[in-house]
């Protein structure tokens, strides 16, 4: 149990760092709310799915800012789905770079765009580093209810 | 929903078993979706629009819990914003003229959360965008300031949104509708899983949908969807099952939502999307057929069910379902009981196709009305009258139920704003209306505080109209059938003829003064013959509106009081009513005195505007087309809140109505308390009326008045203007 505490105590540190450097927001709140016994490991499933939907966007998304000249509407279009996508699990700076970057789009600013782009591409591997660390430790924990009862 | 609803609908109040589906490209938010809709247990059916098969799979087999996971062609459901509801009475009129006239069946068109707008953008829009936005989006941009990322103070504006929303809905009809639905439903329903199918195309999903008409209850899908767009879905659904669609996405631009709306979406929800409003949706479902229901329905029984409902309360407990409305609301679970007499004939109906009630057969149809006399109207009159050969005395039967109910809800909603005896005075030109106005708004009068906040917007409608008398050149064809008749509450911008060409519609024009919160806008409290409001729809506000009309009914009725200062704010929206074409200047919003001129005289023209005005009278019940004209997107809030007709105290009033507008209007100001009862339907308008007009004189106070909308929606048309304050109405539940 003492490790188990210990796992514990790490884990919600890990979860409040998130939110409090701004990657995550309520969302993620809600879908951990969503969980449940009947869908214990919820909250991954979601991030896991996100991931690989948004991971190919922002493929997409790069070869699309390759070419020259840029097409807008179309960049905006797969960030608008990669907004959509990033709102899901709540993260935050990631989202807030998209819409940055649609803005861009809508100026016609493609320097803006590029920038924000590197900007949103590094938090979004980061969030998702860290999120991958946090569900690895969480598994490790195992089921919060049951567990973290302190004796 | 603090304000006026009911207590918040929680989810003991989620009829379960509502079968939903959902349609999206997203995979994660599909499956979040899909969890939430169970929780509220809803059977959820989910479509996947555009993945890839395996994808299809993968997800389902993610979702253990899933029932009936369908391959990658189910669908999802679509969560539309709750404030379609604003929307659809405000929305109904950008361009939305066909949708809502074809759909006023459905009606039940959602807008919300026009989160991350800019008002800017909004302005930069379209006229009707403009208009719409103004009204409506812009003071929701407003109020998400100018963080349109930050999905909790999206969520916050969608609530309050979509509270807003409900509020609206809590007009007459709606009120009653939901509350009535509620208790019978969970009866009803029983408590089966909810059904997950998920959907990877959107073509899969339509054919899904044509397999099993009656296999679901209500469609949610993403607007964005790979293989076809989502508005299209939404079209194909409406149009060929009749199931209210409500669209999501994570874009809440002002233009997709009035997509969305104009596509007859019930409702447009912003991702993220909280459980909250997941569990709401099913009262778009009942709402639905509330409606169909209540068209059949007779008036009685409609006054019956608001007697029933004043004792409900918020506590949606109120099992008041009378059996008629009851056997209406009985989800497909019971299929006999569903449609019960009363159902089955609008169930059978709906399946026979529908007439679409354009603005021109509308106004024929109002035009036979108003000549045969309200009271003495019937069918088989009307249709001889109206002598359009395909038309059933069915149709027009329905029609006419619908109308009545329109009527009647705009008397209510004037009785309720406040000014209780005027309402009674209003003899909407429609005699019949004006009973039920007063049945019902005796009746009404216990609920709202919100619906009387809210509606204050939806009285005006019929009011307004007779302002422009003047103005409504021509249009204002309806103007006689216009209440005026009755209730020359028309907005007593009726002002001496001279002034009404200036201002064109309801004297307010533009000069609504914002600000001023004279203008009574709760004056519609008299009962503003909510009927000229529908007859000026219809009309398209055509109304020429004989400022004589005004006159009279000022000195009919009582000025409430100015109360409602709900003030013109009405947005400009304008005339709502009417013609509201000049409302859809998009400058309307800008001097008051400008657009409404131009309201009314392009108002009148009410064809086109009509579609600005979410009619308004779509209010929930009837769609009536007569809100079409106000079309004109612009001023869509306007028309509503332009129901200011008629504020007929002119005494009383507000006079100050400080519409500013310029000469013209001081004599209107004083008649002009505007009422701004917009009809009830026009929520929208509501938030417009908060929005003193002089707000609307800058267009960035658009965006204001959305708020101002909500917040006098909700608390009585207290101009919040501060959006910052307008609370969250998470729970945006209709019933509240």
């Amino acid at each position: 149990m003492e490790r188990n505490q210990q796992l514990r105590r790490q884990l919600a540190s890990m979860r409040q760092s998130l939110f409090d450097q701004g990657h995550l927001d309520e969302q993620f709140i809600l879908l951990e709310e969503l969980q449940d016994d009947a869908n214990p490991n919820f909250v991954e499933e979601v991030v896991t799915l996100h991931y690989r939907d948004s991971a190919r966007l922002i493929t997409t998304i790069e070869r699309a800012l390759e070419k020259s000249p840029l097409d807008f509407n179309k960049l905006d279009g797969y960030m608008h789905q990669f907004k959509g996508s990033s709102t899901s699990i709540g993260a935050k700076k990631v989202k807030a770079e998209s819409t940055q970057f649609r803005e861009y789009c809508e100026a016609g600013n493609g320097e803006g765009c590029l920038k924000t782009f590197q900007l949103l591409k590094r938090d979004y591997a980061t969030l998702r580093r860290k999120l991958e660390a946090y569900f690895q430790l969480a598994r490790q924990a195992g089921p919060n209810e049951i567990a973290c009862r302190p004796k | 929903m603090e304000n006026g609803f009911s207590s918040p609908r929680n989810d003991t109040f989620n009829p379960a078993g509502l079968r939903v589906l959902v349609v999206d490209d997203d995979l994660a938010w599909l499956k979040i979706l899909e969890k939430m809709l169970k929780k509220c247990s809803y059977e959820v059916i989910v479509m996947i629009i555009g993945k890839q098969f395996s994808h299809g799979s993968m997800f389902a087999s993610s979702c253990s819990y899933t029932k009936g996971l369908l391959e990658t062609s189910k669908w999802m459901h679509f969560i539309a914003c709750a404030s379609v509801f604003l929307l659809y009475d405000v929305v109904l009129f950008l361009k939305l003229k066909h949708f809502a006239l074809a759909r006023h069946v459905r009606h039940l068109i959602i807008f919300r959360a026009w989160l991350g707008l800019r008002t800017r953008k909004i302005l930069n829009g379209g006229l009707e965008l403009l208009n719409f936005s103004k009204h409506f989006a812009s003071s929701l941009t407003a109020f998400v300031s100018v963080n349109p990322c930050n999905p909790i103070k999206q969520n916050q504006v969608a609530s309050e949104i979509f509270e807003l929303d409900i509020m609206l809905m809590n007009g007459p009809l709606m009120w009653y509708s939901t509350i009535l639905i509620s208790p019978r439903i969970s009866l009803v329903l029983g408590g089966s899983d909810i059904e997950v199918t998920t959907c990877g195309l959107a073509r899969d999903a339509l054919s899904l949908l044509r397999e099993r008409k009656d296999g679901y209850d209500i469609v949610i899908s993403d607007v964005n969807m790979p293989d076809m767009d989502g508005f299209k879905l939404l079209e194909h659904v409406g149009l060929e099952m009749d199931l209210p669609v409500i669209m999501m996405s994570v874009d809440g631009e002002t233009s997709r939502v009035m997509k969305g709306v104009q596509h007859g979406a019930c409702d447009y929800l912003l991702k993220p999307i909280r459980m909250k409003e997941l569990r709401n949706i099913w009262q778009h479902v009942f709402r639905k057929k509330i409606h169909e229901v209540r068209d059949i329905e007779n008036i009685e029984g409609f006054e019956s069910i608001h007697m029933t409902r004043s004792g409900s309360d918020q506590s949606v407990d109120g099992p008041l379902l009378t059996g008629e409305d009851l056997t209406s609301v009985r989800k497909r679970k019971d299929a006999e009981n569903r449609h019960d007499d009363r159902d089955c004939g609008d169930a059978s109906s709906t399946k026979k196709a529908r007439v679409v009630w354009s603005i021109d057969l509308h106004q024929k149809f109002v035009k036979a009305v108003n000549q045969i006399g309200f009271d003495k109207v019937g069918p088989k009159k009307i249709l001889d009258l109206m002598n359009v050969p395909w038309l059933t005395r069915e149709n027009v039967a329905s029609h006419l139920q619908k109308y009545r109910l329109y009527l009647t809800r705009l008397q209510k909603d004037e009785l309720k704003t406040s000014v209780g005896g005027i309402k009674q005075k209003d003899s909407p030109s429609k005699d019949s209306a004006a009973s039920f106005g007063i049945q019902n708004s005796i009746t009404v009068h216990h609920h709202n505080d919100v619906s009387n906040g809210g509606y204050r917007f939806s009285r005006s409608n019929s009011v307004v109209q007779n302002v422009d008398a003047k103005s409504l050149e021509g249009d204002v064809k309806g103007i006689d059938t216009i209440p005026v008749t009755g209730h020359k509450r028309v907005l007593t911008v009726d002002i001496p003829n001279s002034h009404k060409a200036r201002c064109s519609q309801i004297g307010f024009n533009g000069s609504f003064v914002p600000g001023h919160s004279d203008v009574n806008f709760t004056s519609f409290d008299s009962a503003i013959p909510t009927q000229p409001w529908s007859e000026v729809s219809e009309t398209q506000f055509q109304h020429e509106h004989k400022p004589l009309r005004l006159e009279n009914d000022f000195t009919q009725l009582p000025l409430p009081g100015p109360r409602h200062h709900i003030q013109v704010d009405c947005i400009q929206s304008g005339p709502s009513a009417s013609s509201k074409p000049s409302v859809v200047d998009k400058d309307n919003l800008k001097p008051f005195d400008c657009t409404y001129k131009s309201n009314y005289p392009n108002a009148i023209p009410i064809g086109s505007a009509v579609d600005t005005f979410p009619v308004q009278t779509t209010s929930p019940i009837v769609n009536h087309q007569p809100f079409e004209p106000i079309a004109r997107t612009t001023s869509s809030m306007k028309s509503q809140g332009l129901n200011l007709s008629c504020i007929p105290d002119l005494e009383a009033a507000q006079r100050n109505i400080n519409w500013g507008v310029g000469s013209s209007l001081t004599s209107l100001d004083e008649d002009l308390q505007l009422c701004w009862l917009q009809g009830d339907c026009f929520a929208m308008n509501l938030g417009l009326q908060d929005i003193n007009f002089s707000e609307y004189n800058d267009p960035a106070l658009n965006s204001e008045v959305p708020f101002h909308l909500y917040d006098t929606m909700r608390f009585d048309y207290e101009h919040y203007y501060d959006p910052t304050e307008c609370p969250i109405i998470d729970q945006g539940l209709f019933i509240a």
